[in-house]
């Protein structure tokens, strides 16, 4: 075993530890906050094993979009609504618990087939690690082209969602002398001028 | 093209020739650039405060510091070692794990992210071919350290401040990211030296300020709003909200915010210079130069002179930009928050996604001047 192999080997140990413990945190703790902050170390651990398979632009793009994004989003919306509020003991919660554990066990019993049933051959022919970007770039315009063009339509349309719902005004009260006509698709929001004023 | 000095391969060889097998020798090797690296940054932070500090007075028509060493420039040391010896408070009901990690997350990204910037054909620490995209996403990671901060000073000033760091920093990222495409795409690589070397040849004519004017401009504004600089400093408005995230900070995580942000100022100023102004390269192409005068380019003196040129240049450059961006900050009122934002969303975005189609229209159809 020479130096580079003892480093992969260590580093893999640690961003597994770091990983597993972080993701027990997110689920474990009572603390919503720890929970999100914890999310970002789990993100930040996965994009640590991506490195270790050399994959270096996925990598920067997991920290760039799981810790620089999202989680910066979960964080904002914590932070801005976060009450004190009592939450009232639900009634045979134990029949949630249930079915929440049934779902889990049987996700892990999925898992663990596919693990299990997958031959999992390793390629042992090594790609030139000096052009990952090139790689994908060719992947995504060839073989891939179709997820990738779908993905894009799915984050625009997520997007016009978005504007939809923050573009809303609320009034407290809606006067009776209104003449629209309410459509499934109305939103309870104030009318506007169509001509930008 | 030369390849300039190779100073891991002589180092490695000089002491594989004193009898220690490669891998030690490596093992030896590696340390040493990371913490040169560290210490040009915390020297580099000194000298920026001292130029702040300087620049600030003489915007003001004052003197500035003066008593502690000649021109006063031991007055950031003196600052420091204050800061190091003084009380570390952790405010009443503060979260004390989160408000110490906070600091460490907002300080770490910043020093990581020098890890790609290069002062000559081999003095960098890597060549990632991710290169200035792994700065991008480094920078991303510290809002989460000052919504973190904000969060557990317990204080609604820094609770405020930490969120407008954090939607100031998510909005003009991407600004920021496309007028970096934009360069990426012409030099056909992510990797900043590749970046250089395609600026190089022509001397300051070649310079990618003179192809990406807009993307410059655009790149400086995003980058003064990264590192929350006076006309976008609304995080830390003191006149609205004490200090924003740092209002309960003292001591020695005080001073890492200080010199994260002062470190984060020298960063994006040496990052324009690898983009826009050429990197290492001299505004007289030496090589052409050389090759003039009947020098080769294998001649070791040479070879010293441009590689110490280089450093210069790019140090040049940096505080060139640093001297700017004071002058900014004595010039131009803060703006408000939703003048901040429609700024970045309503303005920069368009600007630079015209930028981006732009260019990739003129390496269409010059490809011999934008990197075809």
């Amino acid at each position: 075993m020479n130096l580079a192999e003892g480093v992969q080997i260590v580093s893999f140990g640690i961003l597994a530890v770091m990983m597993l413990g972080a993701a027990l945190g997110v689920v474990l703790l009572n603390q919503i906050v720890y929970s999100a902050f914890l999310l970002g170390g789990v993100f930040m651990s996965i994009s640590g094993l991506y490195i270790l398979l050399n994959a270096d632009f996925v990598a920067a793009a997991q920290i760039l979009i799981y810790v620089g994004a999202v989680n910066v989003l979960i964080l904002f919306a914590i932070m801005l609504v976060n009450k004190k509020e009592e939450f009232k003991p639900v009634r045979n919660r134990w029949i949630r618990q249930g079915a929440t554990a049934l779902v889990c066990v049987g996700l892990l019993a999925l898992l663990s087939t596919m693990v299990l049933a997958t031959p999992w051959a390793v390629d042992t022919t090594t790609v030139n690690a000096s052009s990952t970007i090139i790689q994908i770039g060719k992947h995504f315009f060839s073989d891939f082209l179709l997820p990738f063009e779908l993905a894009s339509v799915l984050l625009l349309m997520a997007m016009v969602g978005a504007i939809i719902l923050a573009r809303r005004d609320f009034i407290p009260e809606r006067k009776a002398t209104t003449t629209e006509v309410e459509t499934a698709l109305t939103l309870p929001e104030r009318p506007r001028e169509l001509s930008g004023s | 093209m030369n390849s300039g000095i190779d100073l891991q391969g002589s180092f490695i060889q000089s002491l594989q020739q004193l009898g220690i097998p490669p891998e030690i020798a490596k093992i030896f090797w590696l340390p040493l650039p990371m913490v040169l690296m560290v210490i040009g940054a915390v020297v580099g932070v000194l000298v920026s405060v001292w130029l702040e500090r300087k620049i600030s007075a003489a915007a003001q028509q004052r003197i500035g510091p003066e008593f502690a060493g000649p021109l006063g420039v031991l007055q950031p040391v003196a600052d420091g070692l204050k800061l190091v010896f003084k009380e570390d408070i952790v405010p009443a009901q503060a979260d004390n794990w989160l408000f110490t990690l906070g600091p460490v997350l907002v300080v770490i990204p910043v020093i990581l992210s020098f890890l790609i910037v290069p002062f000559g054909q081999n003095l960098l620490i890597t060549d990632l071919n991710v290169g200035i995209f792994l700065w991008i996403s480094l920078s991303s990671i510290a809002p989460i350290g000052l919504l973190m901060s904000g969060y557990a000073s317990n204080n609604k000033y820094s609770l405020l401040g930490g969120l407008r760091a954090a939607a100031q920093s998510i909005s003009y990222e991407i600004p920021l990211a496309l007028a970096v495409l934009a360069v990426a795409m012409m030099s056909n690589s992510l990797s900043t030296i590749d970046i250089v070397q395609q600026q190089s040849g022509y001397g300051i004519l070649g310079w990618n300020v003179w192809r990406q004017p807009v993307g410059f401009l655009i790149f400086w504004i995003a980058a003064l709003a990264e590192c929350e600089r006076l006309p976008f400093d609304l995080p830390e408005a003191e006149e609205e909200l004490v200090a924003g995230y740092q209002t309960e900070y003292a001591g020695m995580r005080f001073a890492l915010f200080y010199v994260g942000s002062y470190i984060n100022l020298v960063l994006s100023a040496l990052i324009v210079a690898i983009l826009y102004l050429g990197g290492w390269e001299f505004p007289i192409p030496l090589d052409s130069l050389a090759g003039w005068l009947g020098i080769s380019e294998t001649t070791p003196w040479l070879q010293v002179v441009t590689a110490s040129l280089g450093i210069i240049m790019t140090v040049l450059k940096a505080y060139f930009l640093v001297f700017i961006a004071v002058l900014l900050r004595w010039t131009l009122p803060r703006v408000r928050i939703d003048q901040l934002l429609n700024l970045g969303w309503k303005f920069l975005l368009p600007v630079a996604l015209v930028n981006l189609l732009l260019t990739a229209g003129l390496k269409l159809a010059f490809p011999i001047a934008f990197g075809g």
